[in-house]
């Protein structure tokens, strides 16, 4: 057996010199993350597409079928396209860490493990952001074409509370998928359940909300899509909010909870 | 330097780690050393705070790797080569290891030239990448911040002849310079050729660590010599005469004694000698003795 | 260099080997579904909600004083399942791609379109496993809410039961041929929602809003040609509706994706 002298000072690592990794960097490192593969990619882009093709096509049938819209109408039907895909890249931001085994590297570079969970959670509000960016500028766009192509004047019908409440709308889904994802890490899982949240659970629970009565009062407080129904139209009142705020905490803030704190402990293989 | 410092790692009721402490020097390249599962990635991953320990602790220059700041340019990394997402291209993977580290760009040219991959090939996906350029990409992502500890897993997996032997050089350079290397292997050649220091693993517990000698000096079967001469026969029968133990093997003899004793003897009868060195026996039974009852294959 | 042509003693001797019988492969397809921890999940989780959802609606319907048939159950838990069907008909291709596990299943048996035959069978296999679990739970809830409610009705026809099978049945083929058609996870389950969940009320828009989409409509619409099957009630144009949307939305994606993966460098 070999002595193991007791390590001197001179054996430290000397620190002084090194600045802890800026969360600015983080985040920044994590956006390059979300366009660097093809699949990433190809994601935003198809979301960028299909929202041009949304509106495309609704342009064509309005003027085609001479129908009255207004700015408003091509903003929220953007809204087809971006809540469908938005959540699915909340999703795949934290899944494909795990996914692709990338969490080793990532948690061994920086292994404040909650700094990257935020930093990846900002990427994906800056993401909902961009993506309602551009949903203005093609509704824009669009309202601008209608007017001069239908017989109809554009109506240039936007408030600040539709566009706060859009935005709102986006970075939602974008956090519920991220939410789902923290808290199953697997992203067949996180997609159908959140594809079952967004499609099939609002029907199921109007459901069961016409044929119990005790079910129709308690779903409001439970049902977080309907809870945001009044934020597309900007009619948001005290109640809706508290609506809004209790079953948020339900859908977005607990599972995230859970998620995080798993993530936290977990052993990255 | 690192210090492991009574470590212990169980799954459920299995250990994977049983109560393991050691010191990896600056200055030294420590090799370590176990049968496949012994329990040497599961250490390394508690090293860099991938697992969590069930019980003792591991220190690199003295501190906890969590508290590390920006930890990449202090500690170079290597667990899972392949453990790298298959679409992103190799330039794309030190890209991004370059700017969480806060790294130029050059510093990516310069370690894919330090590794000997082309740029055309630092521009293919990491799922068209071999198994020996995959090493050498996570090799050059280790070394990016240019760190003053290496902690590589079974490094060597893949690799050409001439990429184990570059790899070799590059680890002794880095030690040489002061730094810390840690390295795994389930190969004693491997270790054996580029290792100061070993540490032997077997289920979970260090069975033996020192320099070679130390353990070849402990090691049983040590003392042996090859030994082939122009005429084997008049050297058999001299060194019997001095009472060694000698057989024949292969093109020449095996004497139980070192082999200055039958330097000795060779020029003390003027016998030619065409071959003469210790028999590298003992550190492979060392091996296979101290890890046999957690070898998977019976050892005759 | 001497290099002798192999004479017959050098070729390999084939005599004695069968090729693989094509129900080991799908035995071997069935097993690959359960023996992961996400496919074991999959399976517990889609008998899980038959059993929830048949076992809700018998509550519902008893504190709720309503009447309900056999065929009623069966259809609550089909709805649940025709959910989650086209997901395991995705994840048992995609799984092989996501995992890489094709390399070896490619390796051990070059015939590729004998392995995707063996897990569309494997696919249907646990269609009908389900479909069977649906009729036996339904069966004590029905009998339960006989002993609870009165008398228990047990109107289900052949035609409703046949209707059941084959509506199962095309939903997990559809997650099957869209799986085949872009063997990747994340897009197969996002297009496989929008179709079943968006599309039908696009199409439905598009229809009342313009008269040459409303004829076209019901050629392409596979979900609403599906209809008519529950009661067996189909006629000559619905037959035809049936087959063109079916090839639309089956037999298209499956062809482009067998022919991708037989041309497909597997990495
Ligand atoms: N998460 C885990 N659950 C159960 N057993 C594990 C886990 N991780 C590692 N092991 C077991 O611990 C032992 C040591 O593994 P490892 O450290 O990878 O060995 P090696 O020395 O070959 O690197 C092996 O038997 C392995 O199967
Ligand atoms: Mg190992």
């Amino acid at each position: 057996m070999s002595a193991t002298a007791a390590p001197g000072l001179g054996h430290a690592l000397d620190l002084s010199s090194t600045s802890p990794t800026p969360f600015s960097r983080l985040v920044r490192v994590e956006l390059r993350k979300t366009w660097d593969t093809r699949a990433g990619l190809w994601l935003l882009i198809s979301t960028a597409v299909l929202t041009a093709a949304v509106m495309v096509i609704q342009l064509s049938v309005v003027v085609a079928q001479d129908l009255d819209v207004s700015y408003n109408d091509f903003l929220t039907s953007t809204n087809f396209s971006m809540a469908l895909l938005l959540p699915v890249l909340g999703i795949l931001l934290l899944t494909s860490e795990w996914s692709q085994r990338t969490a080793m590297v990532t948690f061994s570079l920086e292994p404040r493990r909650p700094l990257i969970i935020a930093a990846k959670f900002l990427v994906g509000i800056g993401l909902a952001v961009a993506a309602v960016v551009i949903a203005l500028v093609l509704a824009t766009i669009c309202n601008a074409l209608y007017g001069l192509l239908s017989g109809h004047e554009a109506v240039w019908d936007l408030g600040l509370g539709n566009v706060g409440g859009f935005v709102l709308l986006q970075v939602i889904g974008m956090l519920t998928g991220f939410a789902f994802a923290a808290l199953l890490l697997n992203s067949p899982a996180a997609i159908v359940l959140y594809m079952v949240y967004s499609f099939v659970l609002p029907g199921l629970f109007g459901l069961g909300a016409a044929l119990i009565g005790w079910f129709d009062t308690i779903r409001p407080w439970i049902d977080f899509n309907y809870a945001q129904g009044p934020l597309v139209d900007a009619t948001m009142t005290g109640e809706d909010w508290v609506h809004f705020a209790v079953s948020g905490f339900i859908w977005l803030v607990v599972p995230l909870a859970i998620g995080v704190a798993r993530v936290l402990r977990a052993e990255v293989k | 330097m690192i210090q492991v410092e009574g470590l212990t790692r169980k799954y459920g009721t299995f250990t994977a780690v049983d109560n393991v402490s050691f010191v990896c020097q600056p200055g030294r390249v420590t090799g370590f050393l176990g049968p496949n599962g012994a329990g040497k990635t599961t250490t390394m991953r508690v090293m860099v705070g991938l697992t969590p320990p069930t019980s003792g602790r591991v220190t690199i220059g003295g501190h906890l790797y969590q508290d590390i700041p920006n930890p990449g340019r202090h500690v170079g990394v290597l667990l899972d080569a392949s453990a790298q997402h298959a679409g992103r291209t190799g330039r794309e993977i030190l890209e991004l290891g370059a700017r969480t580290m806060g790294l130029s760009s050059s510093r990516i040219d310069e370690m894919l030239d330090l590794v000997s991959l082309s740029r055309a090939e630092s521009k293919r996906r990491l799922r068209n990448y071999s198994l020996g350029m995959k090493q050498r990409l996570g090799i050059a992502h280790a070394l990016l911040g240019d760190p003053s500890v290496l902690i590589l897993d079974e490094p060597a997996n893949g690799l050409d002849p001439a990429g184990i032997r570059w790899m070799r050089g590059l680890l002794k350079g880095y030690a040489e310079r002061g730094g810390t290397v840690l390295l795994s292997s389930h190969l004693l050649h491997e270790v054996e050729i580029i290792a100061d220091e070993m540490i032997l693993i077997g289920h979970g517990r260090i069975v033996a660590q020192g320099d070679k000698k130390s353990l070849l000096a402990g090691a049983a079967g040590s003392g042996s010599t090859f030994v082939t001469a122009l005429d084997n026969r008049q050297l058999s029968d001299a060194l019997a005469a001095k009472g060694f133990v000698v057989a024949s093997a292969g093109d020449g003899l095996r004497v139980e004694t070192e082999p200055v004793e039958v330097g000795r003897t060779a020029a003390e009868h003027s016998i030619v000698l065409t071959d003469l060195r210790a028999a590298d026996g003992g550190l492979e039974d060392l091996f296979l003795e101290l890890t046999s009852d957690t070898q998977r294959e019976v050892v005759a | 260099m001497s290099t002798t042509a192999p004479g017959l003693g050098h070729a390999l001797d084939l005599s004695s080997t069968q090729p693989t019988p094509f129900l080991r492969l799908v035995r071997v397809e069935l097993r690959k579904s359960y023996d992961t921890r996400a496919g074991f999940w999959l399976l517990a989780v889609i008998g899980f909600l038959v059993l929830l959802t048949e076992g809700i609606v018998l509550a519902v319907v008893v504190t709720q004083d309503q009447a309900m048939t056999y065929g009623d159950f069966v259809a609550a838990a089909a709805f649940v399942t025709s959910i989650l069907l086209p997901v395991l008909g995705i994840m048992l291709v995609t799984a092989e791609w996501g995992q890489r596990t094709a390399m070896v299943t490619f390796a051990l048996e070059p015939r590729r379109p004998l392995v995707f035959l063996a897990k569309a069978t494997v696919g249907i296999i646990l269609t009908f496993a389900t479909i069977a679990m649906a009729l036996v739970v339904g069966l004590v809830c029905n009998l339960l809410y006989g002993a609870l409610q009165g008398p228990a009705d047990w109107e289900f026809g052949w035609a409703g039961f046949f209707g059941f099978l084959i509506t199962q049945t095309f939903a997990m083929l559809g997650g099957f041929a869209l799986a085949t058609l872009f063997l990747n996870t994340a897009a197969a389950i996002v297009v496989f929602f929008v179709y079943r969940w968006v599309l039908p009320g696009l199409i439905a828009l598009g229809a009342a809003l313009m008269d040459w989409f409303g004829t076209l409509a019901p050629w392409i619409d596979f979900q609403s040609a599906q209809g008519p099957l529950y009661d067996m009630s189909l006629d000559g144009g619905e037959w035809g509706h049936l087959i063109v949307s079916g090839f639309i939305w089956l037999v298209l994606p499956l062809a482009i994706g067998i022919w991708r993966v037989l041309r497909a460098e597997v990495k």
